[in-house]
């Protein structure tokens, strides 16, 4: 049962999103923005312009201390040693078995501090997990999920919106800098979950709205998850929940690039030589229909299942990821998708299913 | 269509949809409130004509970006027109949920049924009861 409105965590950004004419929904634990305007109005504004995101649902954990980096090295599946000060990286936290906990984002902060952005729905579960492997380490894990807002700023006019109200140089790709955003001090990240420029900004809590109002007056537009959902999509980056699970290994879900297996992290010995029944694959629909997570598939080689699908809004056609037989991955095979009992015909496509002309 | 709007002339069945009875036929379609709580309409799976559909059953789907929804029959019978613009312009449904946007046309084949629905007061109250 999800808890009722009442016991719903709200963001520092509640009132903004009710301003702003949000439909607000329940998501893992908190009430969030789906959409304001529309979901393919909010996609389109990314796609051409500038969009942000309360994302301040999601968890950051730090570590600290001398063995930080050790610890992380373990829990972590990527390379954490190739992280520059400063720096981000992509990695997966796994199980003994391989199975996936969680994606998340590390960046290395100054005086060998890490701070680790977690799923919502993931992030209770993450800190116990690296607690646990902490034990052996000399290092602390801390909460600091309720000490920050976040706010994805997203879309080819992001960058240039976000100068004019930071005071100094944004940083690149995969790179983060301490800045005042609209006189606030936050941490500025190179990254983002659309396939566009733009920053992520971890912001004090207590001061989001200030950072939230500047943004607005540069025209940027809100973008609820509703968008941010369809946008990830378009460019086949992974959904915690639909196309990874603990039912499911990094292998089959793509992510081997991801898994630095002479490191020693916790699943590395379970995925070593893996060679994957079934491959998460994206496809497009070739005629009507939109795919739907679970919607069976029918591949030459055997069974399949959808794990995000939506209309796309840059495309126009029905677009998603599924696992299938891995002989079938292969861009162009044509499959059939059973969208509630009405069969679908559709094709494999290479990643990302959208890209930028 | 941004204001929410109810015409006295269509009954309402409490699945949000609406009939424009007329003889022995009827069109349905969906209430504002039903598009608005749906969002922008992009794509709508229509009934074969001919088909047999039954009061309080889903009869068709529609679908925003983010979910589907059946859409419910506010009456019994086959229907005997479906809206084709609605293939290439699902958006007329959240544009003109009573006009452009109608569904299907239906020969009814039990019209008392039509005495069990609501009218456009008592089914504005229903919405304001929570529905």
């Amino acid at each position: 049962m999800p808890p009722a409105a009442d016991t719903l965590r709200r963001t520092p950004l509640h009132e903004r999103h009710q301003q702003a004419g949000a439909k607000l929904v329940p998501f893992a634990g908190w009430e969030m923005p789906v959409q304001y305007e529309g979901i393919r109005q909010e996609h389109v504004a990314v796609r051409t312009d500038a969009g942000m995101f309360d994302v301040s649902h999601m968890g950051e954990i730090e570590t600290s201390g001398p063995q930080a980096e050790e610890l992380l090295q373990r829990v972590l599946s990527n390379d954490v040693t190739k992280i520059a000060e400063r720096g981000a990286q992509y990695s997966l936290l796994c199980r003994e078995d391989g199975g996936v906990l969680d994606d998340l984002f590390s960046y290395r902060l100054p005086g060998g501090r890490f701070l680790t952005v977690t799923n919502a729905a993931n992030h209770e579960r993450d800190l116990a997990w690296f607690r646990e492997q902490a034990a052996d380490f000399d290092v602390e894990v801390t909460d600091a999920a309720h000490e920050w807002a976040m706010l994805a700023v997203q879309g080819p006019r992001a960058r240039s919106a976000l100068e004019r109200v930071t005071d100094g140089e944004l940083p690149k790709r995969m790179r983060t800098a301490d800045l005042p955003v609209a006189g606030v001090e936050a941490l500025v990240c190179g990254t983002g979950y659309t396939g566009e420029e733009g920053c992520e900004l971890l912001i004090p809590a207590a001061e989001a709205v200030r950072v939230w109002d500047a943004l607005l007056a540069e025209g940027v537009r809100p973008a609820g998850l509703g968008a941010r959902d369809t946008l990830r999509l378009e460019v086949c980056f992974h959904l915690y929940g639909n196309d990874l699970s603990e039912d499911r290994n990094p292998i089959e879900a793509g992510l081997g690039w991801c898994c630095k297996l002479d490191t020693g992290f916790i699943g590395s010995d379970a995925l070593r030589g893996l060679e994957p029944q079934q491959t998460l694959a994206p496809f497009a629909f070739t005629g009507p229909g939109i795919p739907r997570q679970g919607n069976p598939v029918e591949a030459p080689h055997g069974e399949g299942v959808v794990t995000s699908g939506s209309l796309s809004p840059c495309l126009e056609v029905g677009i998603g990821m599924a696992y299938l037989p891995t002989e079938d991955a292969e861009p162009g095979t044509p499959i059939e998708v059973d969208v509630r009992g009405k069969p679908r015909a559709a094709e494999v496509r290479e990643k990302p299913l959208y890209e930028k002309r | 269509m941004a204001e929410a709007s109810y015409p006295e002339d269509l009954k309402y069945h409490s699945e949000h949809d609406w009939a424009r009875v007329e003889g022995e036929q009827a069109t349905f379609g969906i209430t504002w409130y039903a598009q608005d709580a749906l969002g922008e309409v992009v794509f709508f799976d229509p009934p074969e004509v001919g088909a047999q559909i039954t009061k309080d059953e889903a009869y068709a789907e529609v679908e925003s970006v983010k979910a589907v929804s059946d859409v419910f029959a506010p009456l019994s019978g086959e229907i005997v027109e479906v809206n084709e613009e609605l293939a290439d312009s699902p958006e007329k449904i959240n544009e003109d949920p009573y006009g452009e946007g109608w569904m299907v046309k239906v020969m009814l084949s039990d019209a008392s049924e039509v005495d069990s629905l609501l009218d456009a007061d008592a089914y504005k109250e229903l919405l304001q009861t929570g529905s």
